[in-house]
């Protein structure tokens, strides 16, 4: 059973090794203009140079930097409201209806007027992806609060706890799947938001990297940096999922 | 104490706008990046009177929908080819992980180098966010079609056409209707994003062009325009989505 999924695997990292070569030998032949399809080789070389040589390093820093605050301060903050309207009756009646309403909002379009209050800085960035990523942990945890079962708060109740003790104690862990779902899907938006920033106001990162190189017409230089984005929606998304199946561990055990 | 059950929702925001208004209007302030309500709303009904806020929601809608049509195709046809065959599924596994975590906004500047500004380009990118929940969805879909349709398809001798065209995709259109659901939010999101970023058309660079022009009131009326233009099209969707395959589809969003 084991060999047979380490064979798959293998057998599916041959044809992406495949396809990579498809790739290779139709920007050898030319078919598509190298100016806008480099080869894999020269992709490659570029992001090693960048590294070695080059400021990409000091690039990708910036993105993860940009991302890693906006997030932070999104998923302290969301789960902060969430965790004070999920608990109360009274505010999820008046307060959740005005966020459901401001859900489909296409986030973005709060980036012109953070330029216009904050102008092109650091804090313009900040503030977009913290906004942006702060909305699935907000209705995650408010979703997650209303559902906990309710015979705990009687338990609650009955043990005289305090209403932080019942949110720390009980109100959270319930609530720990739906907020670390919408962790996950923040980290997305985080990442997202944080190129579109750094393209329009030309904060150092990998958004404004690729958008420089395109400018300059090195399309190698703009593949390695695609290269390294993916790398990073890649490698976020597994620490995500992994803290995720640890720290929901307890809950797995006890279904 | 007596608030009617109706009403709660629409206190906060009303007592929002209306203490912003006040403290807008009292304290007289002047500022690029905030209005009161009131300028919003003239700057509103200017925009809709002259037909630019209608030019703009045409052209976004028109490229989020070309685009949402071209990667949803590409992932329908991808994730029913991968439902069906656990082979082919099993093969391409490396390359999607490979591909999938790809910022779409990443590809805006070899969007840019390779198709120039405009529709194609915008319809490209959306394109590309697109395929992804279409293609996982679908696939998850087909892979959990009861397996005793399949052998009653086998039975029939179906070709392998007749089987996707009678068996499969009937079986699986609530959840690809779900699919394209999410995917289309995601199209408007993206379409939005690829304009305030970089592409001179439609509300994102309308609203970016209010912002330039230091019109706060136009900015601010651009965003409350694109905030009921995402929820209109999410309301729409849930609609159809309700009517088409009764309430049982909706429940099904955790999944």
């Amino acid at each position: 059973m084991r060999w047979s999924v380490i064979g798959w695997r293998l057998a599916s990292f041959v044809v992406a090794a495949g396809l990579i070569a498809l790739w290779q030998v139709a920007a050898d032949q030319r078919l598509v203009s190298p100016v806008f399809l480099p080869g894999p080789d020269r992709a490659w070389a570029s992001l090693m140079r960048g590294f070695t040589s080059g400021d990409l390093l000091a690039k990708l820093m910036g993105t993860l930097t940009h991302m890693a605050y906006g997030w932070l301060l999104a998923s302290i903050g969301g789960v902060a409201l969430g965790a004070m309207i999920g608990s109360s009756k009274a505010m999820r009646s008046y307060v959740a209806p005005t966020l459901e309403l401001l859900r489909p909002l296409p986030v973005s379009a709060i980036i012109p007027v953070a330029i216009a209050a904050l102008g092109l800085s650091q804090g313009m960035a900040l503030f977009v992806i913290a906004f942006g990523s702060v909305w699935p942990m907000l209705l995650g945890t408010i979703h997650g609060f209303a559902a906990v079962e309710p015979r705990l708060y009687e338990v609650a109740r009955v043990l005289h706890m305090s209403r932080l003790a019942v949110i720390l104690k009980i109100a959270l862990p319930s609530a720990a799947p739906d907020i670390l779902a919408g962790m996950r899907l923040s980290l997305t938006v985080a990442l997202i938001l944080a190129v579109v920033c750094e393209m329009l106001a030309g904060l150092d990162g990998l958004g404004q990297w690729v958008l420089l190189s395109a400018r300059a017409f090195r399309s190698a230089d703009l593949f390695a940096g695609v290269m390294l984005l993916g790398l990073i929606g890649y490698v976020t998304a597994l620490a995500m999922g992994a803290a995720e199946s640890r720290l929901l561990r307890w809950q797995a055990a006890r279904r | 104490m007596s608030v009617p059950e109706r009403i709660k929702p629409v206190l906060l925001p009303l007592a929002a706008l209306l203490a912003f208004e006040a403290w807008m209007r009292l304290a007289g302030v002047q500022s690029d990046s905030l209005a009161p309500p009131s300028a919003v709303a003239l700057a509103l009904a200017g925009a809709l009177s002259d037909g630019s806020l209608l030019t703009a929601t045409r052209d976004t809608l028109a490229s989020a929908f070309a685009g949402l049509a071209l990667g949803g195709a590409i992932g329908l046809v991808l994730g029913i080819a991968l439902g069906l065959s656990q082979i082919f599924n099993r093969l391409m596994e490396v390359t999607i992980e490979a591909v999938r975590p790809i910022p779409s906004v990443a590809l805006l500047p070899i969007a840019l180098i390779a198709l120039g500004f405009g529709y194609r380009m915008e319809i490209a990118i959306v394109g590309f966010a697109c395929v992804w929940p279409v293609l996982i969805m679908t696939r998850a879909a087909v892979g959990g079609i009861e397996p005793r349709l399949i052998e009653v398809a086998r039975v029939l001798r179906l070709t392998q056409l007749d089987r996707v065209r009678k068996i499969v995709i009937p079986a699986a259109l609530p959840r690809i209707f779900l699919a394209f659901r999410l995917a289309a939010g995601i199209a408007l999101i993206v379409a939005v994003t690829v304009e305030i970023a970089i592409n001179p058309l439609g509300l994102g660079a309308g609203i970016m062009t209010a912002q330039q022009a230091l019109r706060p009131d136009l900015m601010l009326a651009y965003l409350v325009w694109i905030g009921v233009t995402g929820f209109m099209l999410n309301t729409a969707l849930m609609t159809a989505q309700t009517t088409l395959f009764g309430r049982a589809a909706v429940i099904g969003d955790g999944a």
